[in-house]
């Protein structure tokens, strides 16, 4: 282990030396990585907020949000504080509990899912040994949340929508695992960390995108039906649905929705980033620049400099996935309901199941290049 | 006693009282939709059983299986044939009633012996200790565990060969002998005649 910038350790060390025992130091510092990850992805989303306003305001040759602090940044903020002061309905004829636990249901996984996002080497949460798994079996207890506040609104638009939601959601599942796992062959690990050193070294070269030319395509479909985007958001289609499952939600429970969708998307183009576009990788590699230059990589200014590079590549990534996924929006009409599954279970799962046999074929052939 | 240790106790507490807490009340409750949700919450802890025992990979594949796939569709299933029934009285119903009491009254007994019985005295550190339980579960499933492995794999084939040709089960449907005209409140007051090109098959 390289021993440079240790902030656990510091933190821990300075709080002892004030008086604390040592295992309260170390409880005082657990919760604030996760704190810093939540306020981060909420940020994240307020961002993503106002981009799609602006975004969609520019595709369709309209201003968007404008009064509300410079470009009318400060929109999604007036939109959460509007939604906190409404009242808090619940249908008389509802099922309240089950009506109050559905949208707790849809948010919490995906906040969870954050815990395996790596914003560099060691700036992460927790490394864990099934690090992408994690992230597709927290991603399948939405529907359950969905299924649950579609029943308890006792409302056939809502019924419908989550019914809808839980198809879809099962279905897209599938080929995204299958994607996820022709990757993860690749780099012989499920840790969200392995599979991004996999792909360094060679700068923009090595990441998988070349490497996945189908899988990368397969995966970023089956994200974007996860997800509920517009080509795919039939559990809420306003045409027909009224509004899905949220027909009956209003105030903050809709809000949890409406946050949750966006966190959704967040961490599906953040986890795009780790699989295929190299995760906090520079497109030039920077470690045999500073080798070259013969400066130690555990010189602090060099360590502050990687990390910061490293959020700030993640998100650049992460943020113009999001920008292809709103413009997609404004651009592709939505599918039917028939067409959304005869897509999941008739093309995309057998090219899923293609595109693994053939990564498995290349890795027996070429174990250079497709990790051997 | 440390951090890691306190925690482990305290989540094996608030696991169990919720584990057991939510199975009865997948039994007690009349609500059978609300049943099938508390199933859920059965499987999540049993997930976190799996955590504390670090068994990572388990807990994950137990949310992905019996959370995302298994409790889904059963709770499809009651909502697509959600149908509200009173239970009419049946004459012999204490036979059943008395059966199930046996029944359940026997396999309680033989679990509570197994946990009787059982020496649970273990070391709380494995020696082994596993680091990557994913790569070992791999080498166990194709040296030790072959047979077991491929025998699931067979029946989830099975399985999956059952479900396609129930899907694909094509009706072909009898021709209709003769149309009968369906009066509604838009129907016109007329003689129903043959369609022109059902008429005739010479022209």
């Amino acid at each position: 282990m390289n021993s440079g910038i240790d902030l656990q350790g510091s933190f821990i060390e300075a709080l002892s030396e004030l008086g604390l025992p040592h295992a309260i130091a170390k409880a005082l510092w657990l919760p604030l990585p996760m704190l810093l990850m939540i306020i981060g992805s909420t940020v994240g989303v307020l961002v993503v907020v106002w981009l799609e306003r602006k975004i969609s305001a520019a595709a369709q040759q309209r201003i968007g949000p404008e009064y509300a602090g410079p470009l009318g940044v400060l929109q999604p903020v007036a939109d959460g504080i509007k939604l906190v002061f409404k009242e808090d309905v619940i249908p008389a004829k509802a099922d309240p509990w089950l009506f109050t636990l559905g949208p707790v249901l849809v948010v919490v996984p995906v906040f969870l899912s954050y815990l395996i996002v790596p914003f560099g080497q060691s700036v992460n949460i927790t490394d864990l040994n099934i690090g992408i798994f994690l992230w597709i079996a927290l991603s399948s207890i939405a529907p359950i949340g969905l299924l649950m506040s579609g029943y308890a609104s006792n409302n056939k638009y809502s019924l419908l929508g989550g019914l809808r939601a839980a198809a879809q959601s099962i279905s897209y599942e599938i080929p995204l695992a299958l994607a996820v796992l022709a990757v993860v062959m690749m780099s012989n690990s499920l840790s969200t960390i392995d599979i991004v050193e996999q792909q360094s070294g060679y700068g923009i070269l090595g990441w998988n995108v070349w490497r996945q030319p189908a899988g990368f395509i397969i995966f970023w479909i089956s994200a974007l039906a996860e997800c509920e985007r517009l080509p795919f958001d039939l559990p809420e289609a306003e045409e027909e649905l009224v509004a899905g499952y949220q027909t009956e939600y209003t105030g903050m429970k809709f809000a949890l929705f409406y946050l949750g969708s966006y966190v959704n998307l967040v961490l599906s183009a953040l986890v795009f980033a780790v699989l295929y576009l190299g995760g906090w990788e520079f497109i030039v590699p920077l470690d045999q620049f500073a080798g070259w230059l013969g400066v130690s990589e555990t010189t602090p200014w060099l360590q502050v400099l990687t990390a910061s590079l490293g959020i700030i590549m993640t998100l650049m990534k992460a943020y113009f996935l999001i920008f292809i996924a709103v413009l997609l929006r404004w651009t592709v009409p939505r599918v039917r309901i028939d067409q959304l599954l005869n897509l999941g279970w008739k093309f995309l799962l057998p090219v899923a199941l293609a595109n693994l046999l053939i990564t498995a074929a290349l890795k027996l052939a070429f174990p250079i290049a497709f990790g051997g | 006693m440390t951090l890691a240790e306190g925690v482990q106790i305290v989540s094996f507490g608030i696991l169990a009282i919720m584990m057991l807490g939510t199975a009865l009340g997948v039994v007690l409750l009349s609500n059978i939709v609300h049943s099938a949700f508390l199933l859920a919450g059965v499987f999540l802890s049993i997930s976190g059983l799996y955590v504390l025992l670090n068994a990572d990979f388990v807990a994950a594949a137990q949310i992905l299986v019996y959370v995302g796939a298994v409790n889904v569709l059963i709770l499809f299933a009651i909502m697509l044939v959600n149908k509200q029934e009173d239970f009419s009285k049946i004459p012999g119903r204490w036979i059943r009633d008395a059966a199930t009491a046996v029944v359940c009254f026997g396999l309680f007994a033989l679990l509570s012996t197994v946990v009787l019985i059982t020496p649970w005295a273990e070391n709380t550190v494995s020696p082994a200790v596993i680091e990557n339980t994913v790569v070992t579960i791999g080498e166990h499933f194709f040296s030790d565990f072959l047979l077991p492995f491929e025998l699931a794999s067979v029946l989830l084939l099975m399985a999956m060969v059952g479900a396609i040709i129930l899907a694909r089960r094509d009706l072909i449907p009898e021709p209709v002998e003769k149309q009968e005209t369906i009066a509604t409140s838009l129907t016109l007051p007329e003689r129903p005649r043959e369609l022109a090109s059902l008429g005739d098959s010479t022209d």
